[in-house]
């Protein structure tokens, strides 16, 4: 066990393997679980990455250049104009200024870019206004123009004109937190259900375990759809975003549930759990107190392999038009964009935003991964 | 067997009762009916209908009854064998589903074939040759299969193909074949045309099934017994081929119920992108244009194929794994 952890903090020269062992020996359980986490150099980058994104969600405005739904039909279809930190030697930040010239056959603007003439940028520029965290008003931005009259496309700009970037930035707060809380809500509902069957046993078990089989023999792709059709067209952004929650997590809570339970039917007829029980305890602390800790690092890793099916399922639900609606923003409406092969061909940078879904999905898996081998005490 | 297979067989009504009203449910809860959406599209293109003429046919069509009216009607019908009719096409529901469901369960069938062929050979080469470069190649190309929508994966091979090539790869036939009757020539197209949409269909499959064939058979290939096979002097092929291979196949095949449904629904959403004569577009069509008795018998078509696809894995399994058959 010693040779595996390696609790690394200050592995000095004169570390003996006993002062390793002591160390290793009060370690609390989350602390050996950070400890084997730690090594997994894939999930260490991974959960960089979503912590960055993470942030991403926090306040897309500062992070955009522009503001998400300004549209400029004269500028549609602006392909990519790539950031470029250093000027000859010295930091001097730019981007390549776009010249468009109508084609005469098809009568369709041409843009490309031209890095010959330079359009400067700077970092934490004034722009368009907005509520830092929803509440302190701001102009601050990550990048923008220095000239404030031009507007600048990172990732280029789609049929109505609208700056990508921008609508990325808020595309990720919303696919992101959908994730996130479809899969708390999952868990809530499996933790809950799930204990009260493995608890207490007997009709109420029979009951549940009835009701997760019947959901998981539903088929789950066309049965989203059909209930995010019956969603009422004038609902606000909102309430759809939460009816769409709802409804992902809906079937998502059985696997949990399933879990939960076998963890309970275990743990019953632990040592440790008669003791709680003599000394006392109500049932609800032997639950939350004793049971739930001794399983929950497991739960949680499989809640965050959850969260990228999650992820994925709102992406195709607000693709087909049946998720999420314009005006709000998330990976699958601004996919939308890219449905038609001619606009693809035209402008393929509309595919950016499912770059980004593989990559969330990505570091999702490997975060969870890592953290589903790190929370299994008997791992090697 | 033959007890355990009729226990499940008995259930199956009871379940498709259960679901036929949670369908009924859902396609019954948008706000107004096929009506009123068929005299907003009316209204958008100019013409228009009369409150009198638009309550003649919710009678007609027996809309304006209460709502366990209506299903109690609905289900007899179906007992009857009866789908309805299509309040859109005003053709019989059956008949519209039965020209797509031979296409929808042809690729299907073709996806799920794909899925196994390269991924129990990629599994056992894997486990087989832990560390190697291509374990390596199979591994990353397994965690980005299972990361990638498989409607992005459509697009982009489409927008590939089209930019690239000049070819359009989407529909199931090529344009001057698809109106014409079944020949031979026929199927050669559908031949040429459906190997793209199954391998896009396929890629998530195949990733999940090949990292889990490659868990179980690592398993297995540290017990003890694999060390008598190879103590005994068979070749390295036998030894891992005739028990440990076997072994590892068992908890895939108590899945195949679960692939079998996702590969039905799964198509739904690549079927719309790449505009493929199959179910999915059929029923998101129905769903958004509230053509409810169509909606409806799709999505109850779909319990039903999930439902027969856990018997049948369940069947299977019994039949592969001893322990379970002499279990009860």
């Amino acid at each position: 066990m010693t040779a595996v952890l390696q609790p690394g903090a200050t592995p000095g020269p004169d570390t003996h393997a006993a002062a390793v062992e002591d160390r290793v020996s009060v370690a609390s359980n989350w602390t050996l679980v950070w400890w084997r986490f730690r090594k997994h150099k894939l999930a260490m980058i991974s959960l960089g990455l979503l912590l960055a994104l993470y942030t991403l969600v926090l306040c897309p405005d500062f992070f955009s250049t522009q503001h998400p739904e300004t549209t400029e039909a004269r500028q549609a279809f602006i392909p990519v104009q790539g950031l470029h930190i250093f000027d000859g030697w010295s930091i001097d930040p730019w981007v390549p200024a776009i010249v468009g010239k109508r084609n005469a056959e098809t009568l369709r603007m041409e843009w490309r870019t031209d890095a010959e003439k330079k359009v400067r940028v700077g970092f934490f520029m004034p722009g368009p206004a907005y509520k830092f965290l929803g509440l302190i008003p701001s102009t601050l931005h990550l990048i923008g123009p220095r000239d404030a009259s031009q507007r600048i496309f990172l990732l280029g700009s789609d049929r109505l004109g609208r700056d990508q970037w921008s609508r990325i930035m808020h595309g990720t707060q919303t696919s992101m937190t959908i994730g996130l809380v479809a899969v708390t809500l999952s868990v809530i509902l499996g933790i809950v259900l799930g204990g009260i069957s493995g608890y207490f046993g007997g009709w109420i078990d029979q009951f549940i375990q009835r009701l997760i089989e019947l959901l998981q023999s539903v088929p789950t792709i066309p049965v989203w759809l059909a209930l995010s059709a019956a969603l009422p067209r004038d609902w606000t952004p909102i309430q759809v975003f939460f009816a769409i929650t709802v409804i992902l997590s809906l079937i998502g809570w059985t696997t949990l549930a399933r879990e939960v339970r076998g963890h309970f039917l275990a743990l019953r007829e632990e040592d440790f759990v008669l003791a709680a029980e003599l000394a006392g305890c109500s049932r609800a602390r032997i639950i939350m107190r004793h049971m739930v800790p001794t399983f929950l690092s497991h739960i949680i890793a499989t809640s965050s392999l959850a969260i990228p099916a999650m992820i994925i399922n709102e992406t195709s639900l607000s693709f087909l038009g049946l998720g999420i609606r314009p005006p709000a923003i998330s990976w699958g409406v601004l996919l939308q964009e890219a449905q038609n092969i001619q606009t693809l061909a035209l402008a393929p940078w509309l595919l950016i935003p499912g770059l980004l879904v593989i990559v969330a999905v990505l570091a999702f898996n490997l975060v969870g991964d890592g953290l589903r081998d790190a929370s299994d005490p008997y791992s090697k | 067997m033959a007890r355990f297979i009729l226990h499940r067989l008995m259930l199956l009504p009871v379940l498709m009762l259960i679901f036929s009203v949670m369908i009924f449910a859902i396609i019954q809860a948008p706000p107004g009916d096929f009506l009123t959406s068929y005299a907003a599209t009316l209204a958008s293109s100019g013409s228009s209908v009369s409150m009198e003429q638009l309550d003649a046919l919710r009678q007609q069509y027996g809309l304006d009854q209460p709502i366990p009216v209506q299903y109690y009607r609905w289900v007899m019908n179906l007992l009857r064998g009866d789908l309805g009719l299509s309040l859109e096409y005003q053709r019989p529901n059956i008949d519209l589903i039965s020209e797509q469901l031979g296409l929808t369960l042809a690729l299907a069938v073709f996806s799920f074939v794909l899925t196994w062929a390269i991924a129990i050979p990629a599994g056992i080469y894997s486990a087989t040759h832990q560390r190697s470069w291509l374990d390596y190649v199979l591994t990353v190309f397994n965690y980005v299969g299972v990361a990638t929508p498989n409607f992005m994966l459509a697009l982009v091979l489409m927008w590939v193909a089209f930019s690239y090539f000049g070819i359009g790869v989407t529909g199931l036939f090529s344009a001057d074949m698809a109106h014409l009757p079944w020949s031979f020539a026929k199927f050669v197209d559908l031949l040429k045309h459906i190997w793209l949409p199954s391998f896009v269909l396929a890629i998530a499959g195949t990733a999940r099934l090949t990292r889990v064939m490659r868990a179980n058979l690592l398993d297995e290939l540290n017990k003890p017994y694999v060390t008598t096979a190879r103590a005994k002097g068979l070749s390295e092929w036998q030894v891992v081929l005739r028990y440990p291979a076997r072994l590892a196949f068992n908890p895939l095949v108590s899945t195949i119920g679960w692939y079998l449904p996702q590969l039905f629904s799964g198509s739904l959403i690549v079927a719309t992108v790449m505009n493929l004569p199959n179910i999915g577009p059929l029923l998101l069509r129905a769903l958004v244009n509230q053509d409810m008795y169509l909606a409806g018998a799709i999505l109850l078509i779909y319990c039903f194929l999930t439902i027969l696809g856990t018997l049948l894995s369940d069947i299977l399994l019994a039949l592969l794994d001893p322990r379970i058959r002499m279990g009860n």
